[in-house]
């Protein structure tokens, strides 16, 4: 028992005495996100300059329920070392019960303000404190489409809401099918739906109203925001407009839905999705070319009246475990040089200033980073800023308005229930 | 990697080696009572770890749950009933009563009598041991992966593209003008859908027990009754049937229970989306995503409230039939 002690008490020793003499540091840190597939290769390339300069090992593991399983973690004290987290509402939940590990003392605070937008640095901070940072941004609210099948068909890139949907008609009047939509997420799914009702809502009724009902200041019944889903309703529920009708709206999954856009004859014309689609598109498809073969336009204005903004997103990072390892991850993550590797690799925009335009691979990511930078109005995805249960119930209330459009006011009461006591926790 | 071997180790030889020091160490106190005492104390004593294992991984924590339910979300605030009260009344919960209702009654129904059949049918050919191996396959095959499975084969493409979903596929051919349907989705299949995947997985288990039971019975019973010109159905109905009937309700039990409390099928493949939630699915999602502890728990009570009545019925038949013996 004594030697076992001995063994243990040296062991602690040695993990503490190591990183300060060596320049490796060795050891492993785990890390929780949500992504797979691709993103996930991309994550790892991204790790991978900083696992052979420290010889750290990163453990990364994906869920789509990534809310769950980070709960279930925490609860039974053995939550990873640094995590993806849902969002900055569900952020400043853990940062609150004091869960996560204040960054003032991991990051170098002041370069990082000169690093990351503002906005940035404030969602990611809760009392005045950051616990979060975003290591990739998304631009929302894009619609893809497949130019030369476009072009041929006579249709020219509408630039208001009412030419979206004059061309949307007229793609349906050919006896052909405008739009491909696929909300099937998974534990998540209805997503894709509500990225829809946000963009809507944001330029119909405007930002000053979109903050209203991201802080509950609205409620879910009132007009305009029962108006930003009929809106998308105008679309996703008329059975002429939908690639397989509401079944295959319901049932397709996100990442495959754009796919049809690109057979031969096309079975589709427009996909509303934000700009990490493109990587799951030349995954598909390595020999379509950006810009030529597919290429996407802004989300229409939908109300002259109110102020031009765009929709961004991001992926949250948090630390749970103060390790000398996760400190170097996060430290590591928060650089251009890192940064700049999943911007290559395509499907990512960088929230860090100093990842030049130079970096993206092409025209069409440049074009989305080069939006977003410019834009004077930014807002954040509504339903990631809403509390977990609130966003959960609108991922869920998107899938049964789709399926039964005529139960929209139910829906939204619904939904409304749930926010009344979500907010007041 | 250290660590674990060392844990593996203290597990494997550390908690026998406690054990047999307990009973060294209680048989070596007894003897200095004299044996009066030690008659009454002995079995207590050789029970005692079992019972606080016991108490501690199954009565604290269902006296706990019992307790959390009557809490509120975060446990601070004593909210009575209330908890119980939005488990019957919100529409979500009615909908996930009305499924697991569903699932009791077709679940059961379709797994028992399919055990039941491929029990008395296998029975009957020489390549029995064979069919039972491939029947009793998907149970080795985890739930989450069965429903991953599953999904591939009720996967739905719009009309005109190439389905990829082995259900909808294989109706095209046969059926001339079938349209796709989205198994998941569509509200009239979706429950069925689910509930087959979890009849696919629990028959084998159903004919294998069945199975062991029909062996069971006595060969003169079953020639007898041929002696006497029962017809094959007459003896399965009249013969096989009432023999088994201790075995069928010992199945019917299992799933029953399985029913009430099926999860893992309808979380991988719908998440309880267009109507097909079920009880247990809605308590991981207020314990989860919602974090409510309160409501959560009082699911768990609801459920546990449930099989009571299948366990308490279960174990009188159990007595009952040793009463006989």
């Amino acid at each position: 028992m004594r030697s076992i002690r001995l063994l243990m008490v040296s062991l602690l020793l040695l993990a503490l005495v190591a990183p300060a003499g060596a320049q490796k540091i060795g050891g492993t840190v785990r890390v929780l996100a949500v992504w797979g597939g691709s993103e996930r290769e991309s994550f790892l390339a991204m790790v991978k300059p900083f696992e052979d300069q420290t010889g750290i090992k990163v453990e990364y593991e994906g869920t789509r329920d990534l809310n769950a399983v980070l709960t279930t973690r925490l609860q039974a004290g053995n939550p990873p070392d640094v995590a993806g987290l849902p969002g900055p509402g569900q952020m400043a939940e853990f940062a609150r019960q004091g869960k996560l590990v204040p960054l003032r003392d991991v990051l170098e605070v002041n370069a990082l303000a000169q690093d990351y937008a503002a906005s940035w640095i404030n969602l990611g901070s809760t009392d005045g404190r950051l616990y979060g940072i975003f290591i990739k941004a998304a631009l929302k609210g894009l619609i893809w489409y497949n130019p030369k099948a476009f072009a041929r068909a006579g249709h020219t890139v509408p630039l208001t809401w009412d030419g979206l949907l004059a061309v949307t008609d007229r793609i349906a009047r050919t006896g052909a099918t405008p739009w491909c939509i696929g909300l099937e997420s998974g534990a998540a799914s209805g997503w894709p739906a509500t990225d829809w009702i946000e963009d809507i809502l944001l330029r119909s009724a405007g930002p000053a109203v979109y903050d209203r009902w991201v802080r509950h200041e609205i409620p879910w019944t009132h007009p305009a925001v029962r108006n930003a889903w009929e809106t998308f309703g105008k679309i996703a529920t008329n059975p002429r407009y939908v690639l397989g009708g509401r079944q295959g709206v319901l049932s397709i999954n996100f990442g495959e839905s754009p796919f049809p856009m690109f057979s031969s004859p096309p079975r589709c014309y427009l996909h509303h999705q934000a700009t990490f689609i493109q990587d799951f598109i030349q995954k598909q498809f390595p020999n379509l070319k950006p810009v030529e073969d597919f290429n996407f336009f802004e989300f229409p204005p939908i109300n002259p009246n109110v102020a031009k903004a765009v929709v961004a997103a991001g992926d949250l990072f948090g630390m749970f475990r103060d390790t000398p390892q996760a400190r170097a991850l996060m430290r590591w993550l928060v650089t251009p040089e890192a940064q700049a590797i999943w911007v290559q690799r395509g499907g990512s925009l960088s929230p860090n200033r100093r990842v030049s335009l130079d970096a993206y691979p092409d025209e069409l990511s440049r074009g989305a980073a080069g939006i977003l930078t410019s834009a004077e109005v930014v807002r954040f995805d509504g339903s990631d800023l809403m509390p977990e249960a609130v966003n959960n119930a609108f991922w869920k209330g998107t899938l049964d308005y789709v399926q039964n459009a005529g139960q929209l006011s139910a829906i939204l009461r619904r939904i409304e229930r749930i926010a009344v006591t979500a907010y007041r926790r | 990697m250290s660590g674990t071997v060392l844990t593996a180790l203290l597990v494997v030889v550390g908690i026998p080696a406690l054990q047999v020091g307990y009973a060294i160490l209680i048989e070596t106190l007894l003897r200095l009572l004299p044996p009066q005492q030690q008659w009454r104390l002995r079995p207590w004593l050789w029970l005692a770890p079992a019972l606080l294992l016991l108490v501690t991984f199954l009565i604290y924590p269902a006296v706990n749950t019992l307790a959390l339910s009557l809490l509120g979300p975060d446990s601070r605030v004593f909210v009575g009933v209330r908890n119980y009260v939005a488990a019957f009344t919100s529409p979500e919960m009615l909908i996930a009563f009305r499924n697991n209702l569903l699932w009791l009654v077709l679940f059961t129904t379709l797994t028992v009598v399919f055990g039941l059949l491929l029990a008395v049918l296998t029975d009957r050919v020489r390549y029995e041991a064979l069919a039972k191996s491939v029947l009793f396959l998907p149970m080795a095959i985890s739930f989450v992966a069965s429903g991953v499975i599953w999904k591939f084969v009720y996967e739905f493409r719009p009309l005109g593209l190439p389905q990829i979903g082995l259900l909808n596929a294989t109706l095209m051919r046969l059926i001339p003008d079938f349209q796709p349907i989205a198994w998941l989705v569509h509200p009239l299949f979706n429950n069925a859908a689910l509930i087959m995947v979890a009849v696919w997985v629990w028959t084998g288990f159903c004919l294998v027990i069945l199975s062991a039971g029909l062996k069971g019975i006595p060969a003169e019973i079953l020639e007898a009754a041929r002696v006497d010109g029962a017809t094959e159905w007459q003896l399965f109905r009249y013969v096989i049937v009432p023999s088994l009937a201790p075995t069928i309700t010992v199945v019917a039990t299992t799933m029953v229970i399985y029913a009430l409390k099926a999860f893992d099928v309808v979380y991988v493949m719908t998440n309880g989306n267009f109507n097909t939630e079920v009880i247990a699915n809605r308590m991981y999602k207020e314990m989860f995503n919602v974090r409510d502890f309160g409501q959560a728990s009082a699911l768990a009570v609801i459920l546990f409230a449930a099989t009571v009545p299948v366990m308490v019925a279960n174990i009188r038949r159990f007595r009952q039939q040793e009463a006989l013996r």
